[in-house]
């Protein structure tokens, strides 16, 4: 029987080498007619070890890496076909700390399966959650999301159960399920490797989704920058359709659920759930005024259940499960898990999904290892772009979304950018008001006109220029971004920007936080 | 550049491909510049009337969309991450090294039309930061010297 051995085709993988470490995998068995058989899985998330090579043994699944084509021969040679030693030896794949020590629920299957193989994800616990929501009222099935506490993982929190329960109660011929997959948040990848490693997962949510408000259409709203994932899901929803799972008659239920993957453009505020909607008309992302909510008026006019990757990811596993499994993990009102993305400088970076309540110093030291160059972490961004900079003194706060928002931080979609002490955060504080100014949409003053004026006043500041003078004037303008923005790009802003002056005055050049404010 | 009688027609394939969707346009759009590599201007009106819209419009969604280019890009297409968590981990100097090695800036192609530059807001690589995309082909944890060999790989001029 041939040898199973796994080769993620995670695009980060394949950025650090998979492709062709497959290919050396492949030639050298060839050469030397062994019987293997290369499966391409998602990744396991560590990426600091990819490529991650793990071969199928008897005792399980055994890893080696970092992998470099170069590699591929001394692996033959020391018989890591059955598991032999080897320095990029790491063991059985799952008591590798890192990963045991996690909480996959959204992730179970990723790094595991090969992700466009509908037999393995069914073979690996998927389409259970469909299966079971196919037996319930629609009221039902927004009952168990209710009840799991589940909260938008895009980054705004808001409880989904309300916001799907607004949508089956709203009477319309037409309703739509729009997954936002425009993962534009620096830091932030976890979408990304849903779709590429367990694209099913996504189609299954978004079925259900579909059954328990009575929408007919899924769009799934991609950026452009995921051409992997693109691939995946559009192979992964072929074979939906093939099999039933998706169509005219999902599983002969006598329901309709159709998707589609619609590709973004480049632009950041398309994120935004209705400049997003805008886009899928096929206008501008201009961002629209709220009220109407999206549940209510949303995609072309009608009622609109949109949802991020991980809201929708995360719902198979709450009606295979019950609501209840999924409340359980977590703390306070952030409940279930959170699939955090560590980056930027750690020596560890990766994907750790936790329950709700760890703390920023675990994730940072115990997973991340510490900074990839060897010097003090000196600020962290979570969040996203729009998040809030931390520095060391606030590491040990819960990984809560209240926690956060009483810092004036947020936990957002769960990204973690470290930087190092060389970091100068007058700078990143620069770059926040110019990142705003490239992707404002232009539809509000604030943002628009104050992005500009924000990264002029910095670039003075930066300079040294007239600080007693220009410190007010940067505060006056963040407020005005805070309170007279429409959506989150300019109303956000203010957060790395005042969070960098606040905990970072010297590097402004001012010496205090007397002085800073 | 294209001949033009080419490029409208297949400017036209791709909107009797597309134009029946829902919010055709962004298909319409994608469409054009995968099989063009940019949206030439002639295709506007061309656009405009097939969707029943302003050629105004048709312009307005082109350019409020970054991806979307009216021009040819270069033979080879460099972006840069310039994000934080590539900024972490250095993406600043690599930037400086290919702004002075092909001496223009972002958002520009070289006088011999054989690189265009561009700068992107994550590439979703943060976890293998920096990141840089040539062409088809992502690279993570690039430093100066693997980015010279990368670029040193590419196909010599045609």
């Amino acid at each position: 029987m041939s040898i199973n051995v796994y080769v993620p085709c995670d695009s980060s993988a394949i950025a650090l080498g998979a492709d062709r470490v497959a290919a050396a995998i492949s030639e050298y068995a060839q050469q030397n007619s062994l019987d293997i058989q290369i499966i391409r899985n998602g990744s396991r998330g560590l990426y600091w070890l990819e490529s991650l090579v793990e071969v199928a043994t008897d005792a399980g699944r055994v890893a080696y890496g970092p992998v470099q084509p170069e590699d591929v021969a001394s692996l033959f040679a020391a018989n890591f076909l059955q598991g032999g030693d080897h320095p990029l030896a790491l063991g059985l794949t799952e008591e590798i700390p890192y990963l045991k020590k996690q909480q996959r629920l959204t992730f179970a299957r990723v790094g595991i399966t090969n992700p466009i193989s509908l037999a393995d994800y069914i073979a690996h616990d998927g389409y259970k959650g469909l299966n079971n929501a196919l037996s319930l009222a629609p009221s039902d099935i927004v009952k168990h999301v209710t009840d799991s506490g589940l909260r938008g993982r895009g980054g705004a929190a808001f409880p989904t159960g309300i916001k799907w329960n607004t949508v089956l109660n709203t009477p319309s011929e037409q309703k739509y399920i729009v997954c936002n997959a425009d993962e534009g948040d620096s830091g932030t990848f976890s979408d990304r490797m849903i779709m590429e490693g367990d694209p099913f997962v996504l189609i299954e949510g978004m079925t259900i989704a579909g059954l328990a408000v009575g929408a007919t259409q899924g769009y799934i709203y991609l950026r452009v920058e995921y051409p992997h994932a693109h691939k995946a899901l559009n192979s992964a929803i072929n074979a939906a359709y093939e099999a039933g799972y998706l169509g005219d008659n999902v599983l002969n239920s006598g329901k309709a659920f159709h998707l589609e993957v619609r590709l973004g453009a480049g632009a950041y505020v398309c994120g935004e759930e209705t400049s997003l909607m805008e886009s899928l008309e096929g206008k501008r992302g201009l961002v629209r005024f709220k009220p109407p909510l999206p549940a209510i008026k949303g995609l072309f006019g009608q009622p609109t259940v949109i949802n991020n990757v991980i809201s929708l990811a995360s719902v198979p596993i709450i009606l295979a499960k019950g609501g209840e499994y999924y409340r359980d993990f977590g703390m306070g009102r952030s409940r279930g898990t959170l699939p955090l993305q560590l980056a930027g400088n750690l020596k560890q970076p990766g994907l750790v999904e936790l329950a709700f309540g760890g703390s920023l110093r675990e994730l940072l030291y115990d997973f991340g290892g510490g900074s990839a160059t060897g010097r003090p972490i000196k600020a962290v961004q979570v969040g996203g772009p729009l998040g809030a900079y931390l520095p060391e003194s606030q590491f040990d706060t819960p990984l809560d979304y209240e926690a956060f928002a009483a810092l004036w931080a947020v936990l957002g979609h769960g990204g973690v950018v470290a930087f190092d002490d060389t970091v100068d955060m007058a700078e990143m504080a620069k770059y926040s008001m110019e990142f705003c100014a490239i992707e404002s949409c232009g539809k509000c003053t604030p943002c628009r006109i104050g992005s500009t004026r924000g990264y002029e006043v910095l670039d003075e500041i930066t300079q040294g220029h007239d600080l007693e003078k220009n410190i007010p004037l940067l505060r006056s303008l963040c407020d005005t971004l805070l309170s007279g923005s429409l959506c989150a790009l300019g109303g956000m802003t203010p957060y790395p920007v005042l969070s960098a002056l606040n905990h970072f005055p010297t590097d402004f050049g001012v010496n205090n936080k007397a002085n800073a404010a | 550049m294209l001949e033009t009688s080419t490029m409208l027609a297949t400017v036209q394939q791709v909107i009797s491909n597309n134009q029946d969707k829902p919010g055709a346009l962004l298909p319409i759009l994608h469409g054009i510049q995968d099989a063009l590599g940019y949206i030439p201007d002639d295709s506007v009106p061309v656009i405009a009337k097939a969707l029943a819209l302003s050629r105004a419009e048709v312009h307005g969604v082109i350019s409020f969309y970054h991806y979307f280019r009216t021009t040819p890009p270069g033979k080879h297409k460099i972006q840069l991450c310039r994000a934080e968590s590539c900024q972490a981990m250095g993406s600043k100097a690599l930037e400086t090294h290919l702004k002075n090695k092909l001496g223009i800036d972002f958002h520009e192609t070289t006088a011999d039309g054989q690189y265009s530059l561009d700068a992107v807001y994550c590439l979703g690589m943060c976890a293998c930061s920096p990141a840089v995309q040539i062409d088809n082909d992502i690279h993570g944890r690039v430093s100066k010297e693997s980015l010279e060999q990368l670029l040193s790989n590419l196909e010599p001029a045609a």
